[in-house]
């Protein structure tokens, strides 16, 4: 019954969350209208998600946002510099593949995500069975060390969380 | 204590501009599509982030409330901006980059963009079936 009712609970938590910053105030009739929508939504949408996505570890997602957020800040300052100062005959791109040991579509999800946000690095493609990302670096010396760079920093903590 | 707000304000919404500003410029100055992808991906959050904390600590000190707008479009910011560049990415190898010049995948499969046949053939192997 209450699993009917929920569906998601963290998807509803999170809408509830996300009505009560767009109405940006505190309002017990928002916080009603919020609950609304958060059970209303999860239950016309469970069609598109029959499992839930599991997230083992919420401190350890808690502290890798926080994570990506500060790599965030420092890639900017890589890009802006490679960008601004660096010729364009001295940028080095290359073309990366990363072998993934993550299965589940949320963590790979996540981890394209991250990439693509992070130093220098974009998320192109996928290998047909979901083992190997593609990756464009905007500069590199040392494609190896992106690749491992990227699954010890990432694809460990991802693991921890989602498997 | 407003003085130092207007300071720190101020501070922020030009280092956001000048983020901005060579996020812009790299578009202009790369060279290839893959390229200047990445000056709008990353040169501009922060170009955005900042201007959304001046916003933030703006409301808070001179109008006396907290506005948690800013945290969401930081929110969707962060998850959208993947998914566009993500798109562009793959329309960009559809047209103009052969399967040639890309690394292989060491793998069985090609990467996914160029193995129409292998995504007919199994349209299981995308969505929930990756998971087993």
């Amino acid at each position: 019954m209450l699993r009917k009712l929920f569906p998601h609970p963290l998807l509803t938590l999170l809408l509830v969350i996300i009505w009560l910053l767009l109405v940006n105030q505190w309002k017990v009739g928002s916080l009603v209208m919020g609950l609304i929508l958060g059970i209303a939504i999860p239950l016309l949408t469970a069609a598109y998600w029959p499992n839930r996505p599991v997230v083992k570890d919420i401190p350890a997602f808690i502290s890798y946002c926080l994570m990506v957020l500060w790599d965030i800040i420092v890639a900017n300052i890589q890009v802006a510099k490679i960008v601004a100062f660096m010729p364009n005959d001295k940028i080095k791109s290359a073309w990366i593949p990363i072998p993934i040991d993550l299965k589940t579509p949320e963590a790979i999800t996540m981890l394209a995500g991250t990439i693509t946000m992070t130093p220098g690095t974009v998320t192109a493609d996928m290998s047909s069975d979901g083992k190997v990302l593609l990756i464009h670096t905007l500069h590199t010396d040392d494609p190896d060390g992106v690749r491992d760079d990227i699954k010890a920093r990432y694809e460990t903590r991802l693991k921890r969380i989602f498997e | 204590m407003e003085q130092i707000a207007e300071l720190v304000i101020s501070a922020l919404l030009v280092i956001g501009g000048i983020f901005a500003v060579i996020g812009s410029f790299g578009l202009l100055k790369l060279r290839d599509t893959m390229q200047r992808l990445h000056a709008p991906t990353k040169a501009t959050t922060v170009g955005v982030g900042t201007a959304l904390i001046s916003s933030m600590i703006y409301f808070l000190v001179f109008e006396g409330t907290i506005s948690w707008h800013e945290l969401l479009i930081t929110l969707f910011l962060l998850l959208t901006a993947p998914i566009t560049a993500n798109f562009i990415a793959k329309a960009q190898m559809h047209r103009f980059i052969k399967p040639e010049d890309l690394p292989g995948t060491g793998d069985t499969t090609d990467w996914a963009t160029y193995d129409l046949e292998m995504t007919v053939a199994n349209p299981d192997l995308i969505g929930p079936d990756l998971r087993k």
